[in-house]
């Protein structure tokens, strides 16, 4: 698999850049993630639904779909698309280190 | 001592699973009681035909309580909740039922309300759903009337029951406006929220591929955030719009109401976690999941709770016996697609395996993913099998709870698609 250095440490990603080991992830790698996902500046909503992506892992050992989001983690379906317009599911996963969510059949 | 198996919903895996269990144990060995709000079974692949003038709603349903072997109680009541820790069942009466094996089988409910403007105005007018027997009523008389303009078919979110319903809609739509000799007035476009006309790479080709043939515009990654009934549009998320004449969606899915008033036992949408291979509830090991109501990464379809059936079945009697669960269920799912003018796909695929093309049970079967007048003639011979063999919990000839290798042209072991993964 690939990798890709952010703030001076080398991380193993996938082909879509979501990483392989979130135990690599650091707070301070999210902003440089962000910018490669086109959010120029993290803001205090931005984190609480990347923390709660990570705790979410940590938890279930995958990342919330969108609708389940929108349900949990205090942020509406809305907000989530403003903060994250490409997708938020996917891109709070990739920003918060962890893999891509696998939704459901 | 009887031991008090209750099952929960007497739909498609209620039924079977109960009568599956009513043929292992003796009448003195446990009782077995079925609890569900009504008496109306309804045969849900049915409906797909009712736009079309195929089948009337009324012939789809038949009485629950018929259904059962001698020997299961059915009990017309509705649940409040489950109070996993003291193993009891409270009615909404207030009424307490106690149980040593519990069956979760009350399957997924309809949830238009949760998506902004979808029950507002124009619903039933111009937005429809052939998901409810009242829906696909209405769609009919909806499609009867309607001389030309854009009909739009969108899959607003998943998980959703029968994930290829909705495309075999559009192929039933493009063969009956041919029929009237008003396709060319018909813009058809489909709309989902995934990146392909469906969830595996090889079959979501296929289907994508017949979509283009038949003319339908594909819309991918669309999530849904509004229905403008009035105003004609389909608005995602993201600031897209897909206008519309007519459209006919799929609403969001959720477990039942019950789940959530029972502390420990559903997710966040209602659905009930479970153990993929056992199918034991992950809340506690007296309660089995069966069907559309579990959380898991297998379709929600009646297929698969056949399947299931057999697993939950003995895995129930093991944990009576004190034994730890051996039967594994691998994900099997089986399903025909009607692709219009007479033909039909057949997909058959499992945890590990996406569908593929190659032939159903075994070589000498029928074709699989590739469209056919067999496989159209097997969809509906199925209707019948339903009714007498899939629900009285009988095995069909030469089909089995795992997914048969043998037929399938397989590739080599390293490209398969990794256990679980679910888009």
């Amino acid at each position: 698999m690939p990798t890709i250095t952010y703030a001076g440490t080398e991380v193993t990603v996938n082909d879509e850049g979501f990483f392989a080991d979130p135990g690599q992830w650091r707070e301070e790698m999210a902003p440089l993630i962000a910018r490669q996902e086109g959010i120029g500046e993290l803001s205090e909503r931005h984190w609480q639904v990347i923390k709660f992506m990570r705790h979410e892992y940590a938890a279930k050992g995958t990342g919330p779909t969108v609708r389940v989001l929108g349900k949990t983690s205090g942020v509406s379906v809305k907000e989530l698309y403003q903060l994250f317009p490409k997708g938020p599911a996917k891109a709070a996963a990739k920003i918060a280190g962890i893999p891509k969510p696998r939704g459901c059949i | 001592v009887r031991k008090r198996i209750v099952v929960l919903g007497g739909g498609t895996g209620g039924t079977l699973v109960a009568n599956r269990l009513r043929g292992l144990f003796d009448r003195d060995a446990a009782e077995i009681t079925v609890i569900d709000p009504d008496d109306r079974h309804v045969y849900q692949p049915g409906l797909l035909f009712v736009p079309f003038g195929r089948a009337t709603p009324a012939a789809l349903a038949r009485s629950r309580s018929r259904q059962f072997r001698p020997g299961v109680t059915f009990r017309q009541a509705a649940v409040d909740r489950v109070d996993v820790g003291r193993d009891e069942v409270w009615l909404a009466d207030g009424t307490p039922v106690a149980y040593d094996v519990l069956v979760i089988a009350t399957g997924a409910r309809l949830v238009p309300e949760e998506t902004e403007g979808l029950t507002g105005p124009g619903w039933n007018e111009k937005v429809f759903t052939f998901y409810t027997r009242d829906g696909a009523a209405a769609l009919e008389r909806a499609l009867s009337g309607f001389t030309g303009g854009r009909l739009a078919v969108a899959v607003l979110d998943l998980p959703i029951k029968c994930p290829v319903a909705p495309l075999e809609f559009c192929f039933l739509a493009d063969s009956y406006f041919r029929k009237r000799g008003i396709r060319d007035k018909v813009e058809l476009t489909y709309v989902t929220p995934l990146d392909g006309a469906f969830t595996k790479p090889v079959a979501s080709r296929e289907l994508g591929g017949l979509l283009a043939d038949k003319g339908v515009s594909l819309v991918t990654e669309f999530n849904t955030g509004e229905v403008d009934g009035a105003g004609g549009r389909l608005v995602s998320f993201d600031g897209r719009e897909v206008g519309f004449d007519l459209a006919v969606v799929i609403p969001l899915h959720s477990g039942q109401e019950y789940v959530n008033r029972s502390p420990g036992l559903g997710d966040e949408l209602g659905f009930v976690p479970a153990d993929q291979q056992t199918l034991q509830a992950k809340v506690k090991p007296n309660v089995f999941v069966i069907g559309d109501a579990a959380d898991i990464p297998a379709s929600k379809a009646g297929s698969v709770a056949h399947f299931e059936g057999e697993v939950v079945a003995r895995n129930i009697t093991r944990y009576l016996a004190g034994e730890p669960p051996d039967a594994s269920f691998d994900g099997h799912a089986n399903c025909f697609i009607e692709s219009g003018s007479g033909k039909a796909l057949l997909i058959d695929f499992n945890y590990d395996t996406e569908p593929l093309p190659g032939r159903f049970p075994g070589r000498a079967g029928l074709p699989l993913l590739r469209q056919s007048r067999l496989n159209h003639l097997g969809k509906l011979a199925f209707g019948w099998l339903y009714w007498h063999v899939l629900l009285p919990g009988r095995e069909i000839p030469a089909v089995h709870s795992q997914m048969p290798a043998a037929g399938k042209h397989l590739p080599s072991a390293g490209s398969r698609s990794p256990s679980g993964k679910g888009r």
